[in-house]
């Protein structure tokens, strides 16, 4: 069977396993739609917890950021690992504890609010929907590289899918599913690693392979192969930094406690029965990233080297045939600029602005796509998009076509489950916390209910028509959803569980403080002064993707002064933070 | 004797109560030792080894890597999964700890 045969075979098996999920876990009733009935075993939990945060971008990307960053893709694998530990130790055992259905619900219970739980609410839909744009986006092109059909029919594929299972399933459905989609995405993460490590390193554990010496050079370890090669070409050594050491700080902490502040992650420990139960769910959940995140380095790393190997210095005619097909999607793009018919990789843009492709499907001497970019002054003459990496590698490094239809249902499990986990906090926002908690008190359980399915429904739709008609600036927003969730919520949940003076008036100012500071400083650099994004111009050399360490610090400090000025919180919000922060075993006492 | 009675549990009660919200407050220090403890290995790894001290660290060989990069790359991973099944292993016990004392207060 073909590739192509092979990978609409395990697609469609992989969406009749989610369909068939859903079916069986239809929820009944508001708890199970939040929350699956609290029934989900720790284990489940940490798989579901793992699908629901490795989204596309983790699928796809992270691996292509290592092998063109090197040492400086640290902020990504520390941040978006050390957020669990934050999440783990200072948030989700006593927001199990509080045990309601969002975190809104937290918001506005600690800081006996409607205006706290609006506010909370805001923050939580502007986070979310950044968010769940760029996984329609994710499945979309999967199906158009894979499978041949068009971006758009892809997100509606995909839409359909995500229907489905989240409005019929909830929280319930989408948890099993999610379960699944993590064995369907680790699995077919792990298998063309492991491959690649074996054929490189002769090393079965691609964790150690990376720092195993070559099959080829048995006394020369992998990271010095690839720090001498990466030099020779003129780059800097994939193991020394580039960025400054308070810019890699700020960042790595912002996508820390902005992992730990995002509400579709943190209300994942609300599903689970007991509070020591989300404690060790959480272990489990870091433990199942972990499988993933430390295996990125090595898939990143050797990708480079391969790369280099049967690219640099390769006539273009006799180029591996997996450079032509990226090349025909457009995420590979080639200018002889000394004539001499090979290709030349080097540090460098190769063209200027974002790459063009010629309308009349033109070609060059050698049969490339002509790009109507000029060339560069540099002396690079290859354009590759870093997310093809992971896509590409199995074909790089020759492995068997079903590891290739593997890649393919992998990356859509993990775009899926990441996109159902928002839009369910999006419409449990929507349907609980500002219908049933703030505008319409009196609706039944089943009217809820009825609500948060069309909410998801809804949602699912601004999501799809977000995916086919991308904002232009996707790749921009990513910083935003961190660097809002890590100066908005986070400082309130922290406060409200360790501080019993924290009050309305102090989280209310510290969250809108820490969240128009940080909007307002990513705007400009990123949307209105692009030009001016500089070391030299940066609030202490800090970075726009780093800011969010400065809005939660300026949320932390308007929080607490505020509320030492304005009169406590009253006696029953007093024995609710005393509550939370007790076992459930010690109630009846 | 019904009157004399009803004094003794009441400050029998009283005292309990004091006893108990004593053994809370103690479990609750020792939920903030336990975090505080874990949070400095947390940022020792990542901070420290990975970013602060890369440089010098990467002077330091082990196998193929150069100590400092390890630790951003994988080393920092490892042991934040440790960090958290170590947390959630002793807080089960001191829960226990705490049910225990709670029932010879009863």
């Amino acid at each position: 069977m073909s590739a192509q045969g092979l990978t609409y075979l395990f697609v469609l098996i992989s969406f009749a396993v989610y369909i068939g999920i859903a079916i069986w876990s239809r929820a009944g009733s508001t708890k199970e739609f939040y929350i699956a009935d609290r029934g989900v075993h720790p284990i489940a939990n940490g798989m579901a917890t793992a699908a629901d945060w490795m989204s596309a971008a983790s699928f796809l990307s992270l691996a292509g950021l290592i092998a063109f960053m090197g040492y400086d893709s640290g902020v990504y694998l520390m941040g978006w690992t050390g957020g669990y530990v934050i999440l783990a130790l200072l948030l989700a055992p006593y927001l199990r504890k509080f045990g309601q259905f969002t975190v809104p619900d937290f918001i506005g219970a600690r800081y006996y609010s409607k205006y706290a739980r609006v506010v909370a609410v805001v923050c939580l839909i502007i986070i979310s929907f950044t968010y769940v744009a760029g996984q329609m986006r994710g499945v979309g092109i999967v199906f158009s590289q894979f499978l041949n059909i068009p971006i758009n029919w892809g997100v509606l594929v995909g839409m359909v899918v995500v229907f489905m299972y989240a409005v019929l399933g909830g929280m319930k459905g989408i948890t099993y599913t999610q379960v699944a989609q993590y064995c369907i995405l680790i699995f077919a993460y792990m298998v063309p690693a492991i491959y690649i490590s074996l054929l490189i390193t002769g090393n079965v554990i691609p964790q150690i392979g990376l720092g195993s010496v070559l099959l080829a050079e048995p006394d020369v370890y992998v990271l010095d192969k690839l720090d001498t090669v990466l030099e020779e070409l003129g780059f800097r050594a994939y193991t020394a930094s580039t960025k400054s050491t308070v810019d890699m700080f700020a960042i790595t902490l912002a996508l820390m406690i902005g992992t730990a502040g995002l509400p579709h992650v943190i209300v994942r420990f609300f599903t689970v029965p007991k509070v020591a139960d989300a404690r060790r769910s959480a272990a489990y959940a870091l433990f199942f990233i972990a499988i993933l995140y430390a295996t990125a380095p090595t898939v990143g790393a050797f990708a480079r080297l391969n790369f280099i190997d049967t690219v640099h210095e390769t006539e273009y005619s006799k180029a591996p045939s997996w450079v032509k097909k990226w090349e025909d999607v457009g995420l590979i793009g080639w200018i002889d600029k000394n004539s001499d018919g090979l290709i030349q990789y080097g540090p460098g843009k190769a063209f200027e602005g974002k790459l063009n492709f010629s309308k009349d499907k033109g070609r060059g001497e050698f049969g490339e796509r002509k790009v109507v970019n000029p060339g560069s002054n540099s002396e690079n003459e290859i354009y590759v998009d870093r997310d093809i990496m992971v896509l590409a590698n199995p074909e790089i490094a020759q492995l068997p076509p079903w590891v290739v239809a593997l890649v393919a249902a992998g990356s859509l499990a993990a775009a899926l489950s990441t996109a159902a986990g928002l839009l369910l906090v999006i419409s449990a926002s929507v349907s609980h916390d500002l219908i049933k908690k703030t505008f319409a008190r009196n609706v039944t359980d089943r009217q809820e209910l009825y609500y948060a399915r069309v909410a998801a429904a809804v949602a699912i739709i601004v999501a799809g028509y977000l995916g086919i008609n991308p904002p232009g600036f996707v790749a921009q927003v990513v910083a935003f959803a961190f660097g809002l969730a890590a100066a908005s919520l986070f400082p309130a949940i922290v406060l409200g569980i360790f501080s019993v003076r924290v009050n309305k008036e102090g989280a209310v100012a510290g969250m809108l403080s820490g969240l128009l500071f940080t909007f307002l400083y990513i705007v400009y650099f990123k949307f209105l002064y692009p030009e001016n994004n500089q070391a030299d111009n940066w609030f202490f050399g800090i970075s726009p993707d780093g800011i969010g360490t400065l809005g939660a610090l300026l949320n932390f400090l308007v929080a607490i002064t505020i509320s030492k000025f304005t009169k406590p919180p009253p006696e029953d919000v007093v024995n609710l933070v005393k509550k939370i922060r007790l076992p459930e075993s010690v109630e009846n006492n | 004797m019904i009157n004399k009675e009803n004094v003794l549990s009441q400050s029998d009660s009283a005292a309990s109560s004091s006893a108990i919200e004593s053994l809370y407050r103690e479990y609750w220090r020792a939920n903030i030792m336990v975090v505080s403890a874990l949070l400095f290995v947390w940022f020792l790894v990542s901070f420290v080894f990975g970013i602060f001290f890369s440089d010098q660290l990467n002077e330091i060989r082990i196998y193929g890597f150069k100590l400092g990069f390890w630790w951003a790359h994988q080393g920092s991973i490892f042991t934040f999964v440790l960090i958290i099944y170590v947390y959630s292993t002793i807080m089960a016990r001191i829960d226990k700890r705490l049910q225990s004392k709670l029932e010879k207060v009863d």
